[in-house]
């Protein structure tokens, strides 16, 4: 038997009985344990790059429900790479601007103003169902296409031991258990991760106390695609904040900021929902329209993460690792970061290019990555719900000032969004003796621009690349059996010149598989650049 | 720049006044308010990092 823990929206990978499951154990290379967004993300990747990898979940598809909704453009981009956004894209909400109110009072307006030359927008609206959907999908593409990619529904980690060179696992199905063996075990299992609870290892951080009533509602209203977001709103017994947004499919996300001491029970009765979500749609549109309510549930916030995200051959990723309050869209958005951090390290490690070592900084660097967002995030918390009489004096003194003085605005926090982290000083990177712009130094996520027809990031495919601006004498640079190939751009667009150039006539930079500069130079140097391609691979220090 | 803590306000007795009269007919909790708002605009006019860090320093 395998427990249903949850209803799902799509089935994405019924069970199927295979006959692995009868026969003698098997090791695999890679098997990862979850398929939601950061599993698949990393199974897709890793498939495409030729590594096998064995995909576990214990239910069949995506999980229904009010989850993740705000996708931003870093994970879009990495999408992009996967072959799997244009279907978030085509399908997604594109919003770029967001409304801010204190009771009554509107008190200010933001737009994202998203820049020019960009494939992807600043952020799209998706119902994590589908993100992960279309993710299934193009998994499905690859494997026609020979990616060694398989995903095994209702198959459900029960048990685990953990051996130098292996992980063992007992797995339950609807017809039974069977075994199998994982060179590299990666848990992609959620916030309650089942993995951490067998290794015993701890999540510790800090539970906010709050619950947050979340209604996903369809209705066909004409309310502009923005973010409308109320402190202590006017409207009756909405709670402390109030939130109004958009998703496809004619369904809005509603959230209601409850306080700590309610009785959960009854605040989830539907009659109670209505009287609430019709006190805040009437005070919109004037009346009731017409809704019927799609999903409802209550939820607490916490910000942690695991002391280590790496224990021996077993890596956790996504929520399994770190979990963030959704104020910000920090969850979904950093756990395909993770994935293709460790996608590409995985990859070279497993064909014998890198050391194992080189799975340390994927630890190091994706910690550094959920510390920067547990921040942001535990931040954002605070000002909504001020934890003490000054903290919400001084919330409040914002708030007033906001609606009068420009000043005061970025000071108001109800969430900062979701960008990616820069790893500065981080021992993969270097050098820098370009005096180039600060968003393209070593360590930062290349950001798109306009080349010839299309975009710069197209080029960058997810391997070791050489970006050769207005230099003309570039050639690959080879080092440790990985090569880097150049792209020559001789005649860059004015935003590539902006993000890229600044003051300087060119510049050589090396960029790694998951689109992060390692280094940067004024011009080319093939000993240079073999140096920073073996340090950034983790064979520098030899 | 550096915190100035000599004396830099022309008329302190005049200044005074005007702030405690700034809180004239306020409750408490009114004046705990604007002291907040007060606090943030004069914060934001100074704007430099470490100049609010010392405040922050000399003021405990
Ligand atoms: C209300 C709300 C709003 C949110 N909004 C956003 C947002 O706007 N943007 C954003 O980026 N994030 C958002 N998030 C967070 C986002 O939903 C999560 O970060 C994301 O789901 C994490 O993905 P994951 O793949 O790590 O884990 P999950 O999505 O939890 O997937 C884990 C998978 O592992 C499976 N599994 C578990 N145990 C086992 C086992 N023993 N054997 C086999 N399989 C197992 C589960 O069934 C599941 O399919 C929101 C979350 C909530 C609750």
């Amino acid at each position: 038997m395998v427990a249903v823990r949850y209803e799902t929206a799509f089935k994405l990978y019924p069970y199927e009985k295979v006959p692995a499951q009868s026969g003698a154990v098997q090791r695999h290379p890679v098997v990862i344990v979850g398929g939601g967004p950061v599993g698949l993300a990393l199974a897709l990747d890793l498939g495409k790059k030729g590594t096998p990898a064995l995909v576990l979940d214990d239910h069949d598809g995506a999980g229904l429900g009010s989850k993740a909704i705000c996708f931003a453009k870093r994970t879009l981009d990495i999408a992009s790479r996967l072959g799997a956004s244009a279907s978030m894209v085509d399908k997604g909400v594109v919003w770029n601007v967001g409304k801010v109110f204190h009771g009554e009072g509107n008190l200010f307006k933001f737009d994202l103003l998203p820049e020019s030359g960009h494939r992807n927008p600043a952020f799209i609206n998706l119902q994590q169902p589908y993100f992960e959907r279309f993710l299934v999908d193009e998994i499905r593409n690859a494997q026609k296409a020979g990616a060694p990619i398989e995903i095994r529904g209702r198959n459900s980690v029960t048990a685990m031991k953990q051996f130098d060179e292996y992980t063992a696992l007992d797995i339950q199905t609807p017809d039974g258990p069977y075994h199998l063996e994982a060179e590299y075990l990666i848990a992609c299992d959620g916030a309650r991760s089942s993995i951490r609870d067998m290794m015993g290892l701890s999540f510790d951080g800090r539970v906010f106390e709050d619950n947050f009533l979340i209604a996903d509602v369809k209705m066909k209203a004409d309310f502009p695609t923005e973010r409308w977001f109320w402190f202590e709103p006017p409207f009756k017994d909405s709670g402390q904040s109030a939130l109004l947004h958009k998703q496809p499919d004619d369904i809005w996300r509603i959230d209601f900021q409850l306080g700590w001491d309610i009785d959960r029970e009854k605040e989830l009765d539907a009659d109670r929902i209505r009287a609430r979500v019709d006190a805040m749609l009437s005070s919109q549109a004037g009346s009731v329209p017409e809704y019927e309510l799609h999903w409802t549930s209550i939820y607490t916030f916490q910000c942690r993460r695991m002391e280590t995200f790496r224990h021996g051959t077993v890596l956790f990723a996504g929520d399994s690792a770190h979990q963030v309050s959704p104020f910000g869209a920090r969850g979904a958005n950093s756990g395909v970061q993770d994935a293709e951090n460790l996608a590409w390290k995985l990859d070279l490690v497993l064909k014998g290019l890198a050391e194992d070592s080189l799975l340390d900084t994927y630890a190091t660097e994706r910690e550094f990555g959920a510390d920067e967002n547990i921040l942001n995030s535990s931040r954002a918390t605070d000002f909504m719900t001020p934890k003490s009489n000054v903290s919400k004096t001084f919330r409040n003194a914002v708030l007033d000032l906001a609606g009068r003085h420009a000043f005061a605005r970025p000071l108001v926090n109800s969430g900062r969004l979701s960008v990616p982290c820069t790893y500065d000083g981080f021992d993969l990177f270097g050098p820098d003796t370009l005096a180039g712009p600060d968003i393209t130094r070593p360590g930062a996520t290349c950001p798109d621009a306009p080349v010839d027809e299309g975009y710069l990031l197209d080029h960058l495919s997810g391997a070791f690349h050489i970006l050769n601006i207005g230099d003309g004498t570039a050639i690959s640079v080879t080092s440790e059996g990985i090569t880097a190939d150049v792209i020559n751009i001789a005649a860059p667009s004015s935003e590539l010149s902006a993000r890229y150039l600044g003051d300087e006539p060119c510049a050589v930079y090396l960029i790694r598989p998951d689109q992060h500069v390692v280094a940067r130079w004024a011009s080319f140097d093939e000993k240079a650049i073999a140096a920073a391609l073996k340090n950034s691979i983790g064979k520098g220090a030899e | 720049m550096t915190l100035i803590l000599e004396p830099n306000i022309p008329d302190p007795d005049g200044f005074y006044d005007e702030l405690l009269c700034a809180h004239e007919e306020l409750t408490d909790d009114e004046s705990e308010a604007f002291n907040a708002r007060l606090i943030l605009t004069l914060c934001n006019h100074i704007g430099d990092r470490e100049i609010l860090r010392a405040a922050l320093e000399a003021a405990k």
